[in-house]
């Protein structure tokens, strides 16, 4: 069960944590969810990232920002890594990277792009690619919390293998009634799914979303470019624009 | 070619280095074209020696955080105000 | 944000004199350092994209160089009498002030020091200008004797605008950020005026080799 604290803070000043790997599995070829223990975890709202930050032996530092995949577990926290190739500290982090190993993190981060439990309007999540791991943070933290709000969630991927949690959307869980789930794949379908191969259009965001009238609330992640279509689908659409809230990450150094 | 920017959400982390409070829920007003919005709304670019926030609207530049190891340089001169939410 | 591994400020990641509580075995970047190179940098053979804002786009037909003297006289070049003017091909180290090093970048331009061969002006200090609204400050003296190009070809293809085509400048000996992309003109002063990172707790003259990174180094 998620704690209720939002600030990541001790003493008004956010510091860094360590962060020990107490389990990891695969989400796809390329991409890895991490659990972490973090002693003293404040706890963390659905949409919120950590930056993690590796030190080498001879000082040498690199800092990423990733987004929390679920709910914390007491102390456990877990991050859904995405290997880019030649990145500097993803392939690291999706292969070499062993439980029992400490990195430093801090968080929870950003209080914007946030999914609270007490919110009663129905809630749009549109993902593209690996942009599903902070809405299926706020999945998960509606199915925890016992969250009857209406859920539609329209998931971009390239091909079936590219899927983060498949088993998991696939097959209903306790408390996810009232979740819709609609694919789109942009370059290979699985057999017997009707929609043909292509990028997201209107159409996908009219049958998989919800009308303007019901002042849904819209998070839209993934890379810059699908968000900047799909952002500008829902407002031509009617959406309130203050209601469309978004994440891009762009090409990085990941 | 696709732009190298990300969300104003970025900010958060090396914002809460400096700030007791989370300014990236702040709504800012771009002191070049005056519109407001979130600060977790801006483009921020941060493939630069610095992090370059820039308003959606007009793209000038409305903050700037450069971090060196001792010290945090903030420029908010492209920013009329800020108004930052806190607890009644 | 990005929640699959945007890097944060990559400046400043090296913490020096800080104790770091925790490292992580077998971590290592990506690096080399089998080369001399300035204090603090890295070898890199790819040629990283840095931006600070938006790409401007300048049709070579409206593009132009523009020198403002202290006393407004301007100077101008079109891109066709850019292209008239003698051209070099220096091969050049460069060393990015967030961390990277790449060594023997080949370009084709136009020294500094012929397109201010003719220029009437007492100046000491230049202020850089590029379109997009960038800015750098270097000591003119820095950009003459075969220091600094104004370049539009490299590794022998046209300049991409992601590295500052149409035309860029390079003043390989200063960090890299002195070295304006999509630039279109320069101020000389007789005063130094700091330009958009040196406003922003980057040090006015830049020189790897002495680290002058931030201001006070």
């Amino acid at each position: 069960m998620a704690r209720a604290a939002v600030s990541g803070r001790l003493g008004g000043r956010l510091t860094w944590r360590g962060a020990r790997l107490v389990e990891s599995r695969d989400e796809t070829a390329a991409a890895r969810t991490l659990m972490f223990e973090v002693p003293d975890w404040p706890g963390h709202l659905a949409g919120q990232h950590v930056d993690v930050r590796l030190s080498a032996e001879d000082g040498y530092q690199a800092v990423r920002s990733y987004s929390l995949a679920a709910p914390a577990d007491g102390d456990r926290i877990a991050l859904s890594v995405q290997r880019v190739p030649d990145g500097e500290v993803s392939p690291y982090l999706t292969q070499d990277f062993a439980v029992g190993d400490s990195v430093e993190l801090r968080g929870p981060l950003g209080g914007w792009f946030v999914w609270r439990p007490a919110e009663r309007d129905p809630v749009l999540l549109v993902a593209g690619g690996s942009g599903i791991v902070p809405l299926m943070a706020m999945v998960r933290a509606r199915r925890v919390t016992g969250s009857r709000v209406p859920f539609r969630l329209i998931y971009s991927v390239r091909s079936p293998a590219d899927l983060y949690y498949a088993d998991e959307l696939r097959v209903p869980q306790p408390g996810d009634g009232g979740l819709d789930v609609a694919y789109v794949f942009t370059r290979e379908a699985p057999d017997g799914h009707s929609r043909p191969t292509g990028r997201i259009a209107v159409a996908d965001i009219n049958n998989g979303g919800w009308p303007p009238e019901f002042e849904p609330n819209c998070f839209v992640c993934g890379p810059t470019g699908f968000v900047e279509i799909v952002a500008d689908i829902l407002v031509a659409l009617g959406h309130d624009p203050r209601r469309v809230k978004t994440e891009r990450f762009g090409p990085t150094g990941g | 070619m696709t732009e190298l920017y990300e969300d104003g959400n970025a900010l958060a982390g090396p914002l809460g280095e400096i700030f007791a409070v989370d300014v990236t829920v702040a709504i800012q007003r771009c002191a070049h074209c005056g519109r407001t919005g979130p600060v977790a709304a801006l483009r921020v670019y941060r493939h630069a020696p610095g992090l370059v926030a820039r308003c959606p609207g007009c793209d000038g530049v409305v903050l700037r955080l450069v971090r060196t190891p001792d010290a945090a340089f903030l420029d908010l001169t492209g920013a009329l105000n800020l108004r930052i939410p806190l607890e009644a | 944000m990005t929640p699959q591994g945007a890097s944060i400020g990559l400046n400043g990641l090296r913490q020096r004199g800080l104790a770091v509580a925790i490292f992580t075995p077998g971590f290592h970047g990506r690096r080399s350092t089998d080369v001399q190179l300035p204090p603090g940098q890295y070898l890199t053979e790819d040629f990283p994209v840095l931006s600070a804002g938006p790409t401007p786009r300048i049709p070579l037909d409206r593009w132009e160089f523009v020198i403002t003297t202290e006393t407004e006289q301007q100077y101008r070049w079109s891109w066709d009498e850019l292209w008239a003017l003698p051209q070099d091909t220096p091969t050049v180290d460069i060393h990015c002030v967030t961390r990277w090093s790449k060594l023997a970048t080949s370009w084709q331009g136009v020294s500094l020091d012929t397109v201010l061969a003719d220029v009437e002006t007492a100046a000491d200090f230049a202020l850089v200008h590029s379109y997009g609204g960038y800015t750098t400050n270097v000591p003119l003296e820095d950009l003459l004797d075969g220091k600094a190009w104004i370049v539009h070809q490299f590794e022998g293809e046209d300049l991409p605008s992601e590295h500052g085509g149409p035309a860029r400048m390079i003043v390989p000996h200063l960090y890299f950020w002195k070295s304006a992309k999509w630039v279109r003109g320069m101020q000389l002063l007789l005063q130094d005026e700091p330009g958009f990172w040196e406003t922003a707790g980057y040090h006015d003259y830049g020189d790897p080799w002495r680290e002058q990174r931030y201001q006070g180094d």
